[in-house]
Order: structure tokens, then C-alpha cells, then sequence
């Protein structure tokens, strides 16, 4: 042990916030809190990702229901679909009364009878356009066929020629087959990220309020300046927070790649890793916000109050984000993705889509960089006053003025 | 000023209209108990705050060494807060530990003297009890520990004593007289002032703001008023009234209590009691702390 008076003790700047974070490090990452909060997060985005995968492969898929003499065209339905691109399961059903409860419980979506040149689809309400064209194409081709034999010519050489004019399509933007699970990645993406975020966040200014409501601050101002206090407190608790977002992401890729849910995992991991950056950018933006926030209160009870604005932005952010998906091109879109506080919610879902290019990815960057620098100053400086004025609500104004 | 001394160099201090500190001065030398007294209000909390640099000055010094106390001086300072302050959800030994590195001490230094500190103030069976589960006494020493965990060069208490028990202020008397001993300077703040009588070398009385008396209490009660008890059962009502230099304080049976100024001799009063018949009992004593804190913090009331 040191003498009293040893003159050469100090702490070192990067010691004191390295204690900081470490405390904040061991007292939120081994509770028991933090590991069932994480597994029910788990379990509920893996639930989501089943689901919107089940959703997404069998949304288009018709499910044709062939009786009686109907049954014959099960080839020529089954190549046609192929060749237009249409979905469609084919299955025999024993007889009309079987089928059309089938029809009615949903299992079959359309049900066929009747002979080739003359068929009759049962359906709950409405057919499905392209299959109703499908069937038509079918019974005209039958009675093409009748009447080409009618007329001398061989059938299958008129079809071949009449199958082979087709016109070419030159497509501008050819059609992204991932598209539906990008989506969900992005979707997926966003909730992380909105939650982590609004998580973390209130964790800090939650953490800051203890330590005044506990006096302990008072303390801990005696030895550690009170910008080490609050970036250990931002740091630690941020760490934290990426921990759970990679534990999360990582899980959440491998359980739906290896359930063959994603076949995508190139995006995916893409998707994670801008994700990861996102959430760091995010969180240090809103992180001294939050702290300034907290700092205003001494007491839990109204720490609310003054959270609410903050956390209204960022329910924005992710409602937005919702519309976003829908038409992630949009210049609405662009520009809001733009706008430094929603970048990081949605920038990284416009990632996933593929809809942001590089260009928009650095304005966002640069323009989310430059806020955080604003804000901690303005966050650090409003912690800094208010940190040690226990007692009443401190006013915004009366703190900015220091 | 000899080295390693805590002086409090012409520090005031204002709340808005209120002026908690009005140009107040006085030194803790290297291994002496100061008692820091005043009534509420008056000061004792704002001086402690603004020596551990949590409370701004509007002017003045403190110095530590000879040298202005700066951040890193601070560091090496142990402070016991008023409002007593620990993470309640935070293991005891945990939390030293912690508080330990906070002010420069390696991982291990801060442990070894954890574990000293806890075995010291008989916290040994909570030791791995969060702090909020303690009785307050408890987390009274706990607090106390915190203060000294890294082994301060200076010691500041801001009302150590209140809520122990009487074998807990035996500890803590022992302990700070310990590190007095070690050449620590120790202020400490308190309304025991028995116990302030009994254990400081020094005393600071302030009263709004300002110090009104500082010395030992030797000196301090040195040029008040000395008080005689005189056991005279047949003296008359009155009898000592008219001694010149003499104010009757209480009279009630056959004992009589004089309060002496200063050039006023006790042996007038003596030959007056004899006169009155037989003096079963004659003492002098110098006021108490209380009695000069009364008088200290009194007059300058009405004045
Ligand atoms: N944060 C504050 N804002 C406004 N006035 C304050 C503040 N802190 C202290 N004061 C005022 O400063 C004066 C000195 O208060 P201080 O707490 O130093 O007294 P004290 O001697 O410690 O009293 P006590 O014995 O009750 O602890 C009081 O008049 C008090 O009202
Ligand atoms: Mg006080």
C-alpha cells in the first residue's frame, strides 16, 4: 500500500472511463435480466422471420384441385405455370363433394372439373387472374386442337410455332427474386436497431439518475471529472448494447439460414454488419441526449417526463421506417433517411433493400457523425451542470446556461 | 505553513441572495483532528463541498501542500458526503474496490485494502451483501470505508458521527485519531460537541458563514468566563450579588453558581461564602464547548 501523501497516485483520463464502463460492463452483462431479456428477443424475431418466410413462400402459391375428368389437364396445367411463372400445386381430389369442402376450409383454392374443352372452377370468391388465364389458355387449347385435327394441320407443329412467338421483354429493372426476404431482413434490422437504441439509451440516463438519486455522484465527482463519469457510462453501457445486437443478429442469421428460411445470408450478414455500425452511430447520438435528459431529474419517478421527448423521435424513426419498406426509393424516403436522428434507423433497412447508394450511405454517414459531435457537447454540457443539483427538476434552459 | 497541510484561504460563497460562505479561513495541519461545529445552516457542508472541488467557489483558495488543490490532489483526498452516498444495488466489497481504483489504486492494492478496511470496521459477515440490504449504522461504515479505502493523504468528514452507535463511534473515534496519528490532517464536521471537546485538537466554530472562533480549546476557553460551584448550605439569597466582577448564574438550595470575569478573582468569592457559615464544596471549572459555542454563536446573534 501507498503512504499516506504519496504524491506520485493519479488516475490517467482513459483509466478513470475504462473503470467506468468495466463496472457498467459487469453489473448489466451478468445479471440474469440481461440473458432472458435476450433470449425473449430471440424467440420472438426467430418466430418473426419463420413467419413472414412462411408467409412470403406460400403468398403466391395456388393450389389447384383437379376431379373427374378435369384430372387429364394436370400436365398441361402444370406446364403452363411453369412457363408463365406462376405458382401452382396440383392435386387429384376424389370427388366434387370432397373438393368443394376443401374449397371452403381453405386447402384447395380452386377446384376443377368438367372435360378439357369445357372446364368449371369452383373458388371461395374470386380466382386468382393468373390462373383463371391459365385455365382458359388450357380449355382454348383443347379446342384449338379440335378443330386444327378438323382442319388436316398437326397439331403439335401449330402449337410449337404458335409457342414459340413470343415477345421479347427488355426489362429496365429486372425483378429482384430476394426481394421478399430482403424486406424481412430489413424489417428485422430496423426493430433492432430501434430497440437497442431506445433501450440503451434510457439505460444510461436511468444509470445517471441512480447515481443522484443514491448521492453516490457526489462521491465519484470528488475523484473522477465528471466527461470521464458520463463516456464510461456511454461507453460501457453501448458495449453492452452491441453485445446483445451481434448475439442477436448472429443467432438470428444462423438459426434462419440453417433452416433454410434465408437463402440469402450474403445480404443478411451485409445487412447485420452495416447494422452494427448503425446501431454504434445511433447509440452514441442519442446516448448523451439521453444522459443530459436524466441528469435534469434526481429522482425515477420523474425521469419519464423528461425521457418522453427523446424517445418520441425515435418511435418516429421506426414508424417511418415501416412506410419506408414499402417504397424505399421514394424521395420522401431518401430524404428522411437523410435527416441525422432517423439515419440510423433507416438508413441500414434502405441497405438491405438495396435501395440506398453508396453516395446517400456517406451524406448519412457525414451528416450523423457531425450531429454526434454537436450533440454530445450540448448533451456532456447540460450532465455537466446538472449532474451535482440534486433536489428539484432542473430546467433545460438553466442548465444549458451552466 | 508546514507541508502537507489543508488550508481554507479566504473562500466565499453565494446562493443566489443567500451567503453561504463569507470570506472563511482557517488551516488543518498534518496529523490534527479539526472540529468543524456551527449551527445549521451555517456553512459547515458548502466549505466541505467546495474543498472536494463538487461545489464552486466564487473566490478564494484552498490549498493543499502549499499548492492549490487540483483534480489530481483530489484524488488523494477522503471524503465522507452529508448525504451519504453508495450504489445501493452494488456488493460491499464490490464497491470499495471500485472506489479504490477510482482514486489510483492498482487492482490488487485496491482489494488488499478493501479487505483491510471491511476486517477493521466489522463489516467482514456483509461483505458480499449489496449495500442497500445493510442496517444504516452499517452503511455508515461502509461509507467510512469508502473514505479511506485508498489511503488518503487528507481527511474530510462531513458529520461522521451521526447515526452510529456508541461502540461504532468508539471505532470511528479510534480511527481517525489513528490516522491523525499517521500525520493526516482530518477535518471533521459535527453537533456532538462533547465528543468534538473530547476528540479534536483543534476547533473551527462558524456561524453564517463566517468563522468566529478557531484555536484549541485550551485556547478558546482561556479568555471566556470561568464559573465557580459553591456548596454554602446557610447562605442568605443573594449573597453573592454584590461581588464585584461576579454574575449569579444559578442559585437553588445551597448550591450557588458564579460566572467569573476575567479579572475578577475566585478568593473574593471564597472569603464572602466562608462568611456565610460553613463551605462544603468550592470548584472552578472552564466552560464547556457547549457552553462557549452558546455564547460564540449567541452574541453574534444579537449583535
Ligand atoms: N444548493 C444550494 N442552493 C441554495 N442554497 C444552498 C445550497 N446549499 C446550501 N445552501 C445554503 O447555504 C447555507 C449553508 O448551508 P450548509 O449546507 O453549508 O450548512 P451546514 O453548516 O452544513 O448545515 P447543517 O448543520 O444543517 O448541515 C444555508 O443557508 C443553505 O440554505
Ligand atoms: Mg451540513
Amino acid at each position: 500500500m501507498n503512504g499516506p501523501g504519496n504524491p506520485t497516485r493519479s488516475v490517467r483520463p482513459a483509466t478513470a472511463v475504462r473503470l467506468v464502463a468495466q463496472r457498467e460492463l459487469n453489473t448489466r452483462l451478468r445479471t440474469r435480466g440481461f440473458l432472458i431479456g435476450t433470449a425473449v428477443i430471440l424467440v420472438v424475431m426467430v418466430g418473426y422471420l419463420l413467419l413472414q418466410a412462411s408467409l412470403i413462400s406460400n403468398a403466391d402459391r395456388t393450389t389447384v384441385g383437379l376431379t373427374g375428368q378435369a384430372a387429364a389437364v394436370a400436365e398441361p396445367v402444370r406446364e403452363n405455370a411453369k412457363q408463365l411463372g406462376v405458382d401452382v400445386e396440383v392435386v387429384r381430389v376424389g370427388d366434387q363433394q370432397d373438393g368443394r369442402s376443401q374449397v371452403e376450409s381453405g386447402d384447395l383454392d380452386v377446384l376443377v372439373s368438367g372435360n378439357a374443352a369445357n372446364l368449371r372452377a369452383l373458388v371461395k370468391s374470386d380466382l386468382d387472374q393468373q390462373v383463371h388465364a391459365l385455365l382458359n389458355e388450357i380449355s382454348r387449347q383443347e379446342v384449338l386442337n379440335a378443330k386444327l385435327v378438323e382442319v388436316g394441320a398437326d397439331p403439335a407443329e401449330v402449337m410449337g410455332e404458335v409457342a414459340a412467338a413470343q415477345v421479347q421483354v427488355n426489362s429496365l429493372e429486372p425483378a429482384d427474386p430476394e426481394e421478399g426476404q430482403r424486406v424481412v431482413i430489413a424489417m428485422v434490422m430496423m426493430f433492432l436497431l430501434y430497440m437497442s437504441i431506445a433501450t440503451y439509451g434510457s439505460l444510461v440516463a436511468q444509470g445517471i439518475v441512480e447515481e443522484k438519486a443514491s448521492r453516490v455522484v457526489e462521491i465519484l465527482l470528488s475523484t473522477v471529472r465528471p466527461w470521464h463519469l458520463l463516456l464510461g457510462k456511454v461507453i460501457g453501457l453501448g458495449l453492452v448494447g452491441l453485445t446483445q445486437l451481434f448475439v442477436l443478429g448472429a443467432a438470428g442469421l444462423a438459426m434462419a439460414s440453417a433452416t433454410g428460411v434465408l437463402t440469402v445470408s450474403g445480404v443478411a450478414t451485409k445487412t447485420l454488419l452495416w447494422g452494427l455500425l448503425w446501431y454504434l452511430l445511433g447509440f452514441f447520438l442519442y446516448a448523451t441526449v439521453f444522459a443530459g435528459a436524466g441528469s435534469l431529474v434526481s429522482r425515477q419517478e420523474d425521469m419519464q417526463t423528461v425521457l418522453a421527448p427523446i424517445t418520441i423521435v425515435l418511435i418516429v424513426g421506426f414508424v417511418t421506417g415501416i412506410a419506408v419498406l414499402q417504397m424505399p426509393d421514394s424521395t420522401t424516403t431518401t430524404v428522411l433517411s437523410l435527416l441525422p436522428p432517423l439515419s440510423p434507423i433507416l438508413m441500414p433497412s434502405r441497405i438491405a433493400t438495396g435501395a440506398a447508394g453508396l453516395p446517400e450511405i456517406a451524406a448519412a454517414l457525414v451528416l450523423t457523425l457531425a450531429t454526434i459531435a454537436a450533440l454530445t457537447w450540448l448533451g456532456g454540457r447540460v450532465y455537466h451542470t446538472a449532474v451535482l443539483r440534486t433536489g428539484t427538476r432542473i430546467r433545460l434552459k438553466d442548465a444549458l446556461r451552466g | 505553513m508546514p507541508d502537507r497541510t489543508l488550508e481554507i484561504d479566504d473562500v466565499s460563497k453565494r446562493y443566489g441572495d443567500v451567503v453561504a460562505l463569507d470570506s472563511v479561513s482557517f488551516d488543518v495541519r498534518p496529523g490534527e483532528l479539526f472540529g468543524f461545529v456551527g449551527s445549521n445552516g451555517a456553512g459547515k457542508t458548502t466549505a466541505m463541498r467546495i474543498a472536494l472541488g463538487v461545489v464552486s467557489m466564487d473566490s478564494g483558495e484552498v490549498r493543499f501542500d502549499g499548492q492549490a488543490v487540483t483534480h489530481e490532489t483530489r484524488t488523494r483526498i477522503g471524503y465522507m458526503p452529508e448525504e451519504r452516498g453508495l450504489y445501493p444495488k452494488m456488493k460491499v466489497l464490490d464497491q470499495l474496490v471500485y472506489l479504490a481504483q477510482l482514486h489510483g489504486m492498482t487492482a490488487n492494492e485496491a482489494h488488499r485494502s478493501a479487505e483491510t478496511w471491511i476486517g477493521r470496521l466489522e463489516l467482514t459477515e456483509r461483505r458480499t451483501d449489496e449495500v442497500q440490504k445493510l442496517s444504516l449504522g452499517n452503511q455508515q461504515r461502509v461509507q467510512l470505508a469508502a473514505a479511506l479505502v485508498h489511503d488518503p493523504a487528507v481527511l474530510v468528514l462531513d458529520e461522521p458521527f451521526s447515526g452510529l452507535d456508541p461502540i461504532a463511534v468508539d471505532v470511528m473515534s479510534d480511527v481517525l485519531r489513528e490516522k491523525a496519528a499517521a500525520g493526516v490532517p482530518v477535518i471533521f464536521s459535527s453537533h456532538q460537541l462533547d465528543l468534538v471537546e473530547r476528540l479534536c485538537d483543534r476547533i473551527g466554530i462558524i456561524r453564517s458563514g463566517r468563522i468566529v472562533a478557531c484555536g484549541t480549546v485550551a485556547d478558546l476557553t482561556a479568555g471566556a468566563a470561568t464559573r465557580l460551584t459553591v456548596t454554602a448550605p446557610e447562605a442568605p439569597p443573594g449573597w453573592a450579588a454584590g461581588i464585584p466582577g461576579v454574575r449569579v448564574l444559578s442559585e437553588s438550595g445551597g448550591d450557588t453558581v458564579v460566572e467569573l470575569a476575567a479579572e475578577a478573582g475566585d478568593q473574593a468569592v471564597l472569603t464572602a461564602a466562608l462568611a456565610t457559615g460553613p463551605v462544603h464544596e468550592f470548584s472552578r471549572h472552564r466552560p464547556s464547548l457547549t457552553q462557549l459555542f452558546r455564547s460564540a454563536v449567541g452574541e453574534g446573534a444579537t449583535q
